[in-house]
């Protein structure tokens, strides 16, 4: 799952710079919109869910006005904290019939556990034709074929390092067990949102067939327990990890491949590599809870945000890999490479992370704190 | 004021305010948490209502019991570290003059205004190779090139001391400034330095204030779960951040509300052991 970059995100206190910032970024283009649009968001408004951090300022600025703009529909955007713990605020409110937001973007394990609850309102593709093309694997659905959540951005999660510290890109995840880089690896601290197990597979064990057995998984915690000594960092928080790959502090790890291009964009002497084993390709899908009142708006904000141009918009700006054919927008091959891939990425096994959900978490945990 | 037990209604009014609220603001939370805590887990959903002792059970390993042992101890180390450096400190605070001790008790205060994810970030700063400490030691010649010194125990030894400080220097300020200063001078004139007569006289005369101190400052930092994770290495990893892990990032409430009412059992059980052990040395 993808976590937002503010401070403290998924650590429950405190509110992060980013986080005031962007709140009064929000603040001043409401006033800029002027009075008639206030009317209009009293009459017509949608609360949107996004990552905090870098994802909802990107969101804010170049993708909710021009929504506005074409809809006539005011967006509330609110900056969710990690899947898990955006999907535990959104169940508990849908218990009280309360919805924080009435669309949000959810990482997959969060939606499937979603929809494990029944929490997602079915949505109706023939109301949404742009939404009907996105992906046919980015599509979630339940059981019996309802339409539980449609793709709205893919990413990747890559081998990151600082420029400085590391002058040659490392090649492939096997760099993460180098003996050499001993204390230097920052890596996301749960098995869920790490997908370190689908990482091991892929660079030792065949690939993610290998498991597909208890004995598969278990040969997998061994193997991760023996680069332990190389982390120095679990991180929950991505702006820890952040920081500490722009200061040189910790020079390698996993991280987000879009919020890494916007670093190096700023200046910051890091780099994003997909390995030879490919990156890690997750994505989040576009929610809708049962407690919201709003479906019909949702259903029109979920369809305008898959259509092409504004796909094509969020790979420019926000840096996301398209959920639609990338030959129906218009991205070039330089723009396309920016924020995808040729080589084949490793997709998480999200079956196994729902299904064996704590039996691997008990066992991750004993495995990096033991 | 009365010095007998309260008898009417009225007399004990003015505790039915408190009451309302230690029932309101803990008992009903604490009572929803042991419901909880025996619900069913749907594994990859939520919970149900349910009476099972599942979460129990999962909780009664050597792991967990590993976890909590480090959280017991770290939690120990912390209040005695702290209570060790703020009653010297704030026996001498006591001494000062009235400007100053405002001055620095203000001071202190500001301190408890700050997030613990402020403290957790400027910490892992102060103690990092390329901002931290350890750069003016190399400025300074007296190490060959900077070290990063977080995350380490000492790291988080630090940080958890730090926040527990000014809620000990609170908490021993008004017993201390109280303190009757013609005890140390009966003291010195009968012959005992500087230094016995504090151990002899002033540590002894503050018993009662220093277990209070102790005990508060345990029960503090046994509820950290943000610094060890920002200054620790996962072994360094407290109860309350795998409680965190498992509310927030598991949806696994039922097993976190068994954790988190094992660990308010495991506590009061050990504050009771030392008022009890404190009262018997008293008779």
């Amino acid at each position: 799952m993808k976590i937002g970059a503010g401070l403290g995100r998924g650590l429950g206190t405190g509110l992060g710079r980013r986080a005031v910032l962007a709140g009064m970024g929000g603040l001043a283009a409401a006033g800029a919109a002027g009075f008639p649009s206030i009317v209009r968001a009293q009459s017509k408004s949608l609360k949107v869910g996004v990552y905090g951090g870098y994802f909802k300022n990107s969101f804010d600025k170049h993708i909710f006005p021009d929504f506005t703009k074409a809809t006539g529909i005011a967006v509330e955007a609110v900056a969710e904290p990690t899947g898990e713990a955006w999907l535990i605020q959104l169940e508990q409110a849908a218990r009280a019939r309360q919805a924080p937001a009435d669309v949000s973007m959810m990482s997959q394990v969060a939606m499937l556990k979603g929809m494990a609850a029944e929490l997602w309102q079915p949505l109706d593709l023939a109301k949404m034709p742009n939404a009907a093309k996105v992906k046919p694997a980015l599509i979630n659905k339940y059981a019996d074929g309802r339409v539980s959540g449609i793709g709205a951005v893919s990413w990747y999660i890559t081998l990151v390092t600082n420029t400085k510290a590391y002058p040659q890109a490392p090649e492939s995840w096997a760099a993460l067990w180098d003996p050499a880089n001993k204390d230097k690896l920052g890596l996301l601290a749960l098995v869920a949102n790490s997908f370190l197990l689908d990482v091991t597979a892929a660079t030792f064990f065949g690939g993610p067939k290998h498991l597909d057995t208890e004995q598969g998984q278990l040969d997998c915690f061994r193997k991760l327990a023996e680069m332990k000594g190389n982390v120095k960092l679990w991180y929950r928080d991505e702006a820890q990890f952040e920081a500490a790959l722009k200061s040189g502090e910790i020079p390698m790890g996993q991280y987000y491949h879009d919020v890494t291009g916007l670093a190096a964009a700023d200046g910051h002497p890091v780099r994003s590599t997909f390995p030879k084993e490919g990156g890690i390709l997750d994505s989040g899908s576009w929610a809708v809870s049962k407690a919201s009142k709003a479906g019909d708006l949702a259903h029109v904000f979920i369809d305008y945000m898959s259509q092409p141009q504004v796909q094509a918009l969020l790979s420019r700006k926000v840096g996301t890999a398209p959920t639609i054919d990338r030959s129906a927008t218009d991205l070039t091959d330089k723009e396309f490479a920016a924020v995808s891939s040729d080589l084949a990425p490793i997709i998480p096994r999200y079956d196994l992370y729902l299904s064996k959900a704590d039996w691997l978490n008990q066992k991750w945990t004993e495995m990096i704190v033991g | 004021m009365i010095r007998r037990a309260p008898r009417s209604l009225g007399e004990h009014a003015p505790i039915l305010f408190p009451a309302l609220m230690l029932i309101v603001f803990f008992v009903i939370p604490f009572g929803l948490m042991i419901a909880v805590s025996v619900a069913r887990r749907i594994p990859g959903g939520f919970y149900e209502p349910d009476f099972v002792f599942a979460n129990y059970e999962r909780f009664l390993t050597a792991f967990f019991g590993g976890v909590l042992s480090f959280s017991l101890e770290l939690a120990a180390l912390v209040a005695v570290v702290a209570v060790g450096i703020g009653f010297p400190f704030t026996y001498r605070l006591a001494r000062l003059p009235r400007a100053a001790q405002v001055r620095w008790l203000v001071f202190l205060l500001s301190i408890l205004s700050l997030s613990e994810v402020i403290i957790g970030f400027a910490w892992s700063t102060l103690l990092s190779r390329t901002a931290g400490i350890t750069n003016l030691l190399v400025a300074v010649g007296l190490m060959a090139e900077p070290q990063s010194l977080s995350p380490s125990f000492g790291a988080l030894l630090a940080g958890m001391v730090y926040q527990a400080f000014p809620y000990t220097v609170l908490v021993l300020y008004p017993a201390l400034a109280r303190l009757d200063p013609a005890l140390v001078e009966a003291s010195r004139t009968l012959g005992a330095s500087p230094a016995k007569a504090f151990f002899t006289v002033v540590v002894p005369s503050q018993r009662n204030t220093i277990v209070a101190t102790l005990i508060m400052a345990f029960v503090f930092a046994l509820g950290s779960y943000l610094l060890p994770q920002l200054l620790g290495r996962p072994q360094h990893w407290t109860l309350s951040v795998l409680i965190t892990d498992q509310a927030i990032y598991q949806s696994n409430m039922p097993f976190a509300a068994a954790m988190a009412v094992f660990l308010v059992l495991v506590s009061l059980a050990l504050v009771g052991l030392a008022l009890l052990a404190g009262r018997k040395e008293e008779a």
